[in-house]
């Protein structure tokens, strides 16, 4: 693990702290050191180490077979990661931004998802790329297009908010037999540091966890929304509301059972996402917690989302536009006080 | 035609030919009969393309066949029943009944890949089958077909430009029938020759009599051997014609009769019929046998589909992913030796050399900037960017710059780099456990 860390061209060496980034690296790198099928498809990932530079050193160690820099063209890369498959590879195609994954929408949902349901075909392939707005990107390169692939059966969809869960999540991602797509916040990739365990770890795939234990009410969320829900959690404590917050981490398959426990404890929940609102993941929480614990629920299910709206680009017009701790905090006020 | 082929190669082609069209035939019967459950197409006339292209592959080679190309299928291997099935919706059919006509496939024995509805989606998956094939060192040949109208996706054209930089061992077969669905091929594509898209690949090409199946054969064999050996992906136009509708619904009224009566007369069987009898191949006599191995074999097939039941309704919500090793074992079929594709020997400096000019630098490693949100300037730039007052009142929650800071390193801009995450740090450091 430590040589690996260190060929990667990074800094980070046991016992450091290691970026959201980094973390994202290290998948990659330990999971091509341990199977050769492990491949890298995507644009400009090889020299020049990828926009974010999330494949950096891949390619000077494991060569030009195996780390394919490509024209720029997402159905491509898709369809090939694809047929890649089909003779047992495991490719991981980058999305040089996740925006552009729509352009290869076609190639995901109709060929990639419906193969293991229509003939049997498992495409174990991930599909990986930087997410999420706050960093001015613009209406071009800050989306979060996770439920356009929520809705498709066939895939799973991951969308974590740590170092540790990035990096776990992202090998078992390489492992499963079938396609998932990866989100990475982008905001999140220098922002934050863990350190992260020696050895080899993997983190299921499907399971939500409780970051934040509390009895007042539920805040549900994921990726960069996760630290803004906690943030936002420490204060309310100091107003004697106790929020419990659970990060979901997979979208696709949803940890309902994780989401059930907590609203029975609960009995309120707010759900935030950076996602837009209309037919975001709150939604379908919402609906689950109707059909299966309607009887608990003492309030509302509330949304804290971001504007129905393209992501502007001006920072006035985008910090509107997106969820933020002040939004979280009047929420679960009126919330807790049913 | 020129006589070139060993005489079980020509009986074979001969075979094939006679089955596809008699596999499409029983169909037809089959429609009418209302045991097939949604569209049968058809590539009457059309049988020397499949048959010919396909002949030229090896076992181990990999296709994906298009809606018309039930015989490519016939030839890899597929037997009858398998076809019948699909169109039936039988529980035996490949696919169980979860999909129809020449939607299936077989990766592990046959080396087929299923097409979809969506044309063209098959240029870059068998453009990475042909990688896999080539990373793997199997030394195999991927194999696709498209038509005149499928050739005008956006998808044809990132696959074949994809395959041709990647120089992958793969051959496209343009299949031009004049008629995409109602369209006509001039209203389509603005080339006399279709095979012309190629030079925009820097490809080679080729344009073939589709009705001639000794010449489809003899230029897609030279085709796939050419692919073989490192040449890179080939395209090959093969002019034919498409004798019926779009699908059984469709009269095609909108071809003119006698364009129709011209390619009727050119029926690529019959055509084959004549030369195998001019070069003594074939007489009354072995062509009788054949009638009667192709009625026997098909009837049989043709009973086995009929009494395979309907999928049982609930099978519906079943298969939608792969549960694992129990399901599917993916394990890459090596034929050269892993030492070449890991390190050290798989090490190579990563830069670009321009032929004539050297090379560049390498990246500048991992702490190089990053396009958008290297977090630490755009941290100190969001101080400025606080939401002007007047935004401000007017949302009940007011926005403000997102938080990213923990209130000590507001006080000591130092530690700036100190992660939001800290805060719930221990909370995720116990969940994980």
């Amino acid at each position: 693990m430590t040589t690996a860390r260190k060929a990667n061209g990074s800094q980070a060496e046991v016992g450091t702290q290691v970026t959201f980034l980094e973390a994202i690296r290290q998948a990659m790198y330990e999971e091509m050191e341990r199977d050769p099928a492990v491949v890298l498809i995507g644009e400009d990932i090889g020299v020049y180490g990828g926009a974010f530079k999330t494949s950096e050193g891949l390619l000077e160690r494991f060569g030009w077979e195996r780390v394919i820099d490509t024209p720029i063209s997402e159905s491509a890369i898709v369809g090939a990661a694809c047929g890649m498959s089909y003779l047992g590879l495991r490719p991981i195609a980058e999305m040089q931004f996740i925006d552009f994954i729509v352009c290869a929408f076609n190639q995901i949902t109709n060929f990639v998802a419906k193969g293991h349901y229509l003939w049997n075909a498992p495409a174990p392939i991930v599909i990986r790329g930087p997410s999420g707005g706050g960093v001015h990107g613009g209406p071009f390169h800050s989306a979060n297009p996770e439920m356009y692939f929520v809705h498709t059966p066939g895939l799973k969809v991951i969308y974590p908010s740590t170092p540790y869960d990035a990096k776990g999540l992202l090998k078992a991602a390489v492992r499963d037999n079938n396609p998932v797509l990866f989100f990475e916040h982008k905001f999140l990739y220098r922002r934050i540091k863990e350190e992260l365990p020696a050895e080899d770890y993997t983190v299921p795939i499907g399971k939500a966890v409780v970051r934040r234990e509390g009895k007042h009410l539920t805040i549900i969320s994921y990726a960069a929304m996760m630290h803004t829900s906690l943030e936002a959690a420490a204060e309310l404590e100091k107003e004697g509301i106790d929020a419990e917050v659970i990060d979901l981490r997979t979208l696709l398959p949803l940890d309902e059972e994780t989401i059930l426990e907590s609203l029975r404890k609960t009995n309120k929940c707010l759900v935030v996402h950076e996602d837009t609102k209309t037919g975001g993941i709150a939604g379908e929480i919402a609906a689950i917690l109707c059909e299966r614990a309607f009887g608990d629920l003492d309030g509302p299910l509330m949304r804290v989302t971001a504007l129905d709206t393209p992501v502007p680009y001006a920072p006035s017009l985008e910090e509107y536009f997106l969820p933020n701790k002040e939004k979280v905090l009047h929420a679960a006020r009126t919330l807790a006080k049913y | 035609m020129k006589k070139a082929l060993t005489r079980q190669q020509y009986l074979d082609l001969y075979y094939f030919m006679r089955l596809n069209r008699a596999v499409e035939d029983t169909m037809v019967k089959l429609f009418r009969q209302n045991k097939i459950v949604g569209g049968l197409y058809s590539s009457l006339g059309q049988e020397a393309v499949s048959v010919g292209t396909a002949y030229a592959l090896e076992k181990k080679d990999w296709l994906a066949p298009m809606i018309r190309n039930i015989g490519a299928l016939l030839v890899k291997g597929v037997p009858p029943r398998d076809v019948f099935m699909q169109h039936m919706a039988k529980y035996d059919s490949p696919t169980k009944g979860k999909d129809g006509t020449s939607h299936f496939g077989d990766l592990e024995n046959l080396h087929i890949v299923s097409p979809i509805s969506m044309l063209g989606d098959l240029i870059p998956v068998m453009t990475g089958v042909a990688i896999a094939g080539r990373y793997l060192g199997q030394k195999i040949v991927a194999m696709t077909w498209i038509g005149d109208g499928g050739s005008s996706t956006g998808v044809f054209h990132e696959g074949m430009n994809f395959a041709a930089v990647q120089k992958a061992p793969f051959v496209l077969v343009l299949e031009n029938n004049q008629w995409a669905y109602s369209t006509p091929v001039k209203r389509q594509v603005p080339l006399e020759n279709l095979a012309d898209r190629a030079k925009a690949y820097g490809i080679p090409s080729y344009v073939v009599d589709g009705n001639d199946v000794v010449a489809v054969y003899t230029t897609a064999k030279e085709a796939v051997d050419r692919a073989r050996n490192g040449e890179g992906p080939i395209l090959i136009e093969v002019k034919t014609f498409r004798r019926l509708g779009h699908a059984q619904h469709d009269p095609a009224e909108y071809v003119p009769k006698e364009m129709r009566a011209y390619w009727e007369a050119r029926d690529p069987i019959a055509l084959y019929e004549n030369f195998l009898t001019a070069e003594r191949l074939l007489d009354a006599n072995n062509k009788k046998q054949f009638d009667e191995k192709i009625e026997k074999l098909l009837s049989a097939e043709r009973d086995f589909a009929e009494n395979s039941p309907l999928p049982p309704a609930e099978f519906a919500a079943q298969g939608v992913y792969c549960t694992g090793d129990d399901c599917h074992k993916v394990a890459p079929k090596w034929e050269r030796p892993i030492a070449e594709v890991t390190p050290p020997k798989s090490s190579v400096p990563a830069v670009w050399t321009v032929k004539g000019f050297g090379s560049g630098k390498a990246s500048g490693g991992g702490s190089a900037p990053i396009h958008f949100g290297d977090t630490e300037k755009r941290e100190e730039k969001s101080k400025d960017t606080e939401v002007p007052e007047a935004v401000a009142e007017t949302i009940k929650a007011p926005a403000q710059p997102r938080p990213v800071k923990s209130k000590s390193a507001k006080a000591t801009p130092k530690k700036s780099a100190k992660p939001a995450v800290v805060s719930g740090k221990s909370s995720a450091r116990k969940a994980r456990r």
